[in-house]
């Protein structure tokens, strides 16, 4: 079950990396998503897997019988699962507004806050886009 | 048990918690505002005084025993830590009564300053990696929200690129927190010190601690990876500026000097070593990109991933000598870069720019906020007699002592080039004849009297307090080699958290 896991976050790392590539901010949130996926899967796995066996302790008794699950790695799960989804939401209203201010999602275009560029690269293509 | 190591992050947490029940009344707001920046004042330095001499303050949570709950760890760094924190605090709180416009403080910027005085407090008082992980989340989306409050469209460019680099940091930390709990089985940083030394698996361990050392890396914003700063920290209004430049990096450097002195220091052949270089690259790339820069924010944006390089070459180096120097720096460097921030936002009162093409004159105008803003100045390039001579000195003598003469040529440059940009926004702002206004004639408009008094006196007191440290240097010494003794031998640290030793 390890090795699926492993597999599975590995290629979702690999996709996110993909994604993270592209200049499309919406894609690069994707992205986000799925990487805090991978870690949230990462964290899962190094805790161990252990099937079937909750950690609850038997009436009577003062510690589990026996190998149960680690319920800690799945509250840290938990955590970051409701920490990242604020963050995430934060960052999707964060694009739509810039989108809505600046006009794109292309980030080599987000540029308001950087200082002009010069004479010989004003007239890029993406410049004329937006002039038209 | 202590109560004392709560009491910073209560603090900060109930004045926003008071901030954001008192919505609707501005007056209400700043007064809780003010009120509750004094009050972690007063907390952080009565934290300082009980840890001063050696001492360690825990606080366990819930009353759980050590390594199983949360522990609150206050020693020399991190007393050390929250009463800078304090510090600057109180004096951003009083600049924004007069820099922060009515609509931004219609959007609770005041209780959001708190919630972010919180995050920064909690980040330097936990004493648990998973809960660490949380502070700094708390930080980050506080500092979201202030980032683009108000929204103008350039606080909203710069906030896209601050909100995507910081959150795939968060990830890696997240990550990291998890594979290293995998190994040893524990999150509570005095009982990490204990189990990585019965790791067998060395190499997977360096490769968790460079994962640590890209998350925080990122947030301190190091070489190569500093690139949301320039680009962001000059958006907000200045005093959201001065307060994420004075303290979030910081408390990136914080997290750094925390885990690669207490957890990892199995192999500082390598890791350390690989930080040397990192901080040199650092210092070099901040400093040359600043002096490209034209406009006053971004030049003082790039200085501080300069000065981020001086603190973790004094990690890196990894003596007492340079402990005591990065401790130092960054103290130091906190109240400087603060101070430098909101004098820029004084200049831009008055002037009514930012951009060094448009500025002048201002020395012949305003010659008392000429000196104020030359003393801060001088400090960051580390001219005796001020806080930042002393700084440079310690870190140079270390590198000395350790015959790392490159080293110690790139600080000295650095600092030369320092002073070269420091006196480049001299002789532009204040130096040379106004230029002739091109455009917008009403920028400048005139500040009142009360509201001049608001915006001078945090920097007339960061700046006595930049000049008193590089006169009187031996307080701030003896803290920072408390703390450098502590970090280099964390048995004291170990046995307080674990033992329950107060």
């Amino acid at each position: 079950m390890e090795t699926v896991l492993a597999i599975l976050v590995g290629s979702l790392v690999a996709a996110t990396v993909f994604l993270m590539l592209s200049r499309n901010i919406v894609k690069f949130l994707f992205g986000l998503v799925l990487l805090g996926n991978a870690a949230n899967l990462l964290i899962f796995a190094a805790g161990r897997l252990t099937y079937a066996r909750p950690g609850l302790i038997p009436d009577g008794a003062a510690a589990p019988l026996g190998d149960v699950a680690n319920a800690l790695p799945q509250a840290m799960v938990l955590t970051a699962i409701v920490i990242g989804f604020g963050l995430t939401a934060f960052a999707f209203a964060l694009v739509y507004r810039a989108y809505q201010e600046l006009g794109t999602t292309d980030t080599d275009e987000m540029r308001v806050a950087e200082p002009p560029l010069d004479a010989s690269q004003l007239d890029t293509p993406a410049q004329d886009r937006r002039a038209a | 048990m202590s109560w004392w190591p709560v009491l910073p992050i209560l603090v900060p947490l109930t004045t926003a918690i008071l901030g954001f029940a008192a919505m609707r009344s501005l007056r209400a707001q700043k007064v809780i505002s003010i009120i509750g920046a004094a009050a972690l004042l007063v907390v952080s330095i009565g934290l300082l005084d009980r840890v001063w001499g050696g001492g360690i303050l825990v606080a366990q949570m819930g009353n759980w025993p050590a390594p199983f709950g949360i522990s609150l760890v206050a020693d020399a760094l991190s007393a050390a830590m929250v009463f800078i924190t304090g510090v600057i605090g109180i004096a951003v709180a009083v600049y924004s009564l007069a820099d922060i416009d009515r609509r931004r403080n219609a959007f609770a910027f005041h209780p959001l300053l708190h919630v972010l005085l919180t995050g920064v407090c909690g980040a330097f008082l936990t004493g648990d990696l998973f809960n660490l992980y949380v502070w700094f989340e708390v930080m980050l989306i506080a500092s979201f929200a202030l980032l683009v409050l108000g929204g103008g469209r350039a606080q909203l460019d710069g906030a896209v690129k601050y909100v995507a680099l910081n959150l795939i940091s968060t990830l890696l930390l997240l990550s990291a927190v998890g594979l290293l709990y995998g190994m040893t089985g524990t999150l509570n940083m005095a009982d990490l010190h204990l189990k990585v030394q019965e790791v067998e698996n060395t190499g997977l361990l360096t490769a968790v601690a460079v994962l640590f050392a890209v998350a925080f890396g990122i947030k301190s914003a190091v070489f190569p990876l500093f690139f949301w700063l320039p680009a962001s920290y000059h958006t907000p209004p200045v005093a959201i500026s001065a307060f994420f430049s004075a303290l979030l990096t910081k408390v990136g450097v914080y997290a750094l000097i925390r885990t690669f002195t207490l957890i990892f220091t199995h192999d500082v052949g390598y890791t350390h070593t690989a930080l040397l270089a990192v901080a040199a690259l650092t210092m070099i790339t901040g400093v040359l990109g600043a002096a490209a820069q034209n406009e006053i924010r971004r030049i003082l944006s790039f200085h501080i991933v300069s000065q981020i390089g001086y603190m973790v070459l004094g990690l890196a180096l990894f003596t007492p000598l340079a402990l005591i120097g990065a401790v130092f720096y960054i103290l130091h460097h906190i109240i400087v870069k603060a101070n430098l921030f909101l004098i820029s936002g004084v200049v831009n009162r008055t002037a009514g720019s930012f951009d060094l093409d448009a500025l002048g004159g201002l020395y012949k105008s305003r010659p008392f906020l000429g000196v104020l803003f030359l003393i801060p100045a001088l400090s960051l390039a580390g001219l005796p007699p001020l806080s930042g001579f002393w700084a440079k000195l310690i870190l140079i003598k270390a590198s000395l002592e350790l015959e790392a003469y490159v080293i110690c040529a790139i600080v000295l440059l650095v600092g030369l080039l320092t002073l070269f940009s420091m006196t480049k926004i001299w002789h532009e702002a204040f130096w040379k004849p106004r230029p002739v206004p091109r455009e917008n004639p009403f920028a400048a408009a005139v500040v009142g009297r009360r509201e001049m008094a608001l915006l001078m006196t945090p920097i007339v007191a960061l700046a006595s307090l930049t000049v008193a440290i590089g006169l009187y240097a031996e307080p701030l010494m003896d803290l920072s080699a408390q703390a450098a003794a502590q970090l280099l031998d964390p048995s004291d640290y170990v046995r307080a958290v674990l033992g329950g030793v107060p």
